[in-house]
């Protein structure tokens, strides 16, 4: 058999080779690629994340003069009045308490990032009707719940440019043990 | 609460007379009935049945101490029974659940997985194309941040071991590596984190570090061999091995690739642990090593003095088991329980230890060690160091005292 037969059984075996199927050596990196591609449109409709660096804050704004109105009919009954708590959870108040023996953890005295506000309370609240307020209505519950912890005035206009600077009271607070730092 | 609690004993003890885990008839009365042929030989039995159910007899092992937000059904949690169990894989019916806004009716059909953010190809998974992946299958357990968290108390509760620690199940998930997808939408690797998004209601959502999730993060679609059930994610979760279960998202419908954290509620204003000096700790991921012992613990009473087998649970999101120790003595000596195989990481491991109770006033504890050097602390050394404030991460040593009457209580000690 001469050098030139060789190589030809060589490919001809090659080629049997990747028409009976991908090798055994390949499995660990063999996937099926089935996703399909996603359209811009598609991930602007799903994606209601946004971080504290503002990315994802939709256009709109609010302040706390018209947030007021919102809490009363949407967040009220379960919040009390002014976010003072009951049946569920406290929104306002607390600051100075967490070192104390009974520490209340609100928006005002514990929550690290404005952002977050605005993030949760589009994504899941109010609790029967998630996703149903508009970013107008959410951004004037922000400020409303801002407002009554003091951290911003009645007037103050929230918006995409405005929140990501607001400075939390207790942010300074966390600290972040994720890595591990060495001992 | 406390009308609550005594109800949740009272069924919790029945509970345990009814699994049969501890005998509640002296000797004497058997033998006083004999030994007859019983009716149920006399006669052939039922036939077969399309999906098995527990026999009738232990209907009252059940999850318990479920707890809702005032006004809802389905934002809290209920717990696994750890009294009533016994070896290391949790009935997938009777694994502990926690949610935040109900759980969602979710039609796999309709149901997508988006991934995208800093991604080369942003792509949408349909269940069916997920199930064509490559799986792994896994024995992991999964714990809640908030497991454990009434030892934080002044007073131990009174509550059974399920109703304070049975936010820990165990179970063999399979699904597909999340690496694969995330490399098959080409992630930027030098992101260093993800956003994961359940499509619940809450639409509870988490930063991930991207090195767990290129390391052993799983999308979870089968629980115990079966498909995952609704409560614990149906059709898709994130399966974080050994981390806060809140991290594992259920009904997993979206992965973003993101620069930073996106300090969603639930690590910020949840899951993170306010210290006695007000400072909170923040990103505390794995679940640290625990044990307890399940058998005899509070709620049950010993029937007399004589030989009875220590059992329990130990595990660390760290790594892997490496001993168990039992004290019967209040801490004086400690000895070292057996542990049954096969001892896995970030699995559930039942210990064992023989003992002969002499009907005096003992406490019992366990003290787990893990392979990497973690030791289960004292709950006094844990409280010295956290404070009493925090909600999440307590693994301190749980103690139960057994009274001259066989009475078994939760103590501090």
């Amino acid at each position: 058999m001469s050098t030139r037969d060789l190589a030809c059984a060589a490919a001809a075996l090659v080629i049997a080779g990747c028409a009976a199927g991908a090798r055994m050596s390949d499995g660990a990196r063999m996937t099926p690629n089935l996703g399909r591609p996603a359209t811009q449109a598609e991930i602007a409709t799903w994606d209601i994340s946004v971080g504290p660096d503002g990315v994802g804050l939709p256009p709109g704004g609010g302040t706390a003069v018209k947030g007021a109105a919102v809490y009363e009919q949407k967040c009220q009954a379960c919040h009390g009045a002014k976010g003072a708590g009951q049946p569920n959870d406290r929104l306002v108040g607390g600051q100075g308490t967490l070192a104390s023996k009974t520490p209340v953890r609100t928006i005002g005295s514990y929550w690290p990032y404005a952002t977050t506000v605005f993030d949760y309370v589009r994504r899941a609240m109010p609790y029967i009707q998630p996703q149903s307020l508009s970013n107008d209505e959410v951004y004037a519950l922000t400020a409303y719940l801002l407002h009554l912890n003091g951290i911003i005035g009645e007037q103050d206009e929230i918006n995409a440019q405005t929140l990501p600077k607001i400075a939390m009271p207790n942010r300074d607070n966390f600290i972040v043990v994720y890595p591990r730092r060495a001992p | 609460m406390d009308a609550v609690r005594r109800v949740f004993l009272k069924r919790s003890i029945a509970l345990l007379a009814a699994s049969g885990l501890i005998s509640r008839r002296p000797p004497a009365a058997d033998a006083a009935e004999g030994l007859d042929v019983p009716s149920w030989m006399k006669s052939p039995g039922s036939g077969f049945n399309d999906y098995g159910a527990p026999a009738k007899y232990e209907s009252k092992v059940t999850r318990t101490f479920g707890r809702s937000q005032p006004g809802t059904t389905g934002s809290g949690a209920i717990r696994t029974p750890l009294e009533a169990l016994e070896g290391t894989i949790t009935p997938s019916g009777l694994h502990f659940e926690r949610s935040h806004s109900g759980v969602p009716d979710i039609d796999p059909a309709k149901h997508r997985l988006l991934i995208h953010g800093m991604v080369k190809r942003p792509l949408v998974f349909t269940i069916d194309t997920l199930l064509r992946y490559p799986m792994v299958s896994r024995v992991h357990f999964i714990e809640c941040a908030g497991n454990s968290q009434l030892l934080y108390q002044p007073t131990p509760p009174n509550l059974t071991a399920g109703q304070t620690h049975g936010l820990v199940s165990c179970s063999e998930w399979t699904g597909v590596p999340l690496r694969l997808l995330l490399e098959e939408a080409g992630a930027d690797h030098t992101a260093p984190w993800i956003l994961a998004e359940g499509a619940d209601a809450a639409a509870m959502s988490r930063s991930v570090p991207m090195a767990k999730a290129m390391d052993d993060a799983i999308l979870a679609l089968f629980q115990n061999g079966e498909r995952l059930r609704p409560e614990n994610g149906y059709p898709v979760r994130l399966f974080l091995p050994g981390w806060e279960g809140n991290m594992s998202v259920k009904w997993l419908r979206r992965i973003k690739v993101v620069p930073a954290p996106i300090m969603t509620k639930d690590e910020t204003s949840r899951y993170t642990d306010l210290q006695g000096d007000g400072k909170s700790l923040m990103f505390t991921y794995p679940m640290q090593v625990k044990s307890l012992i399940t058998r005899p613990s509070h709620g049950i009473t010993l029937p007399g003095p004589g030989v009875y087998q220590i059992s329990g649970i130990a595990w660390s999101g760290e790594g892997t088991i490496r001993r168990v120790e039992i004290t019967t003595d209040g801490g004086q000596s400690w000895d070292k329980a057996a542990l049954d195989a096969p001892v896995l990481p970030r699995a559930l491991t039942r210990f064992r230890l023989p003992w002969r109770w002499d009907g005096g006033a003992v406490v019992l504890k366990s003290r787990a060690v893990d392979d990497k050097g973690n030791v289960q602390p004292e709950r006094e050394k844990f409280t010295a160091e956290h404070g009493n404030n925090a909600i999440f991460h307590c693994n301190a040593i749980q103690a139960w005292s057994v009274a001259p009457s066989g009475e078994v209580k939760h103590v501090y000690a």
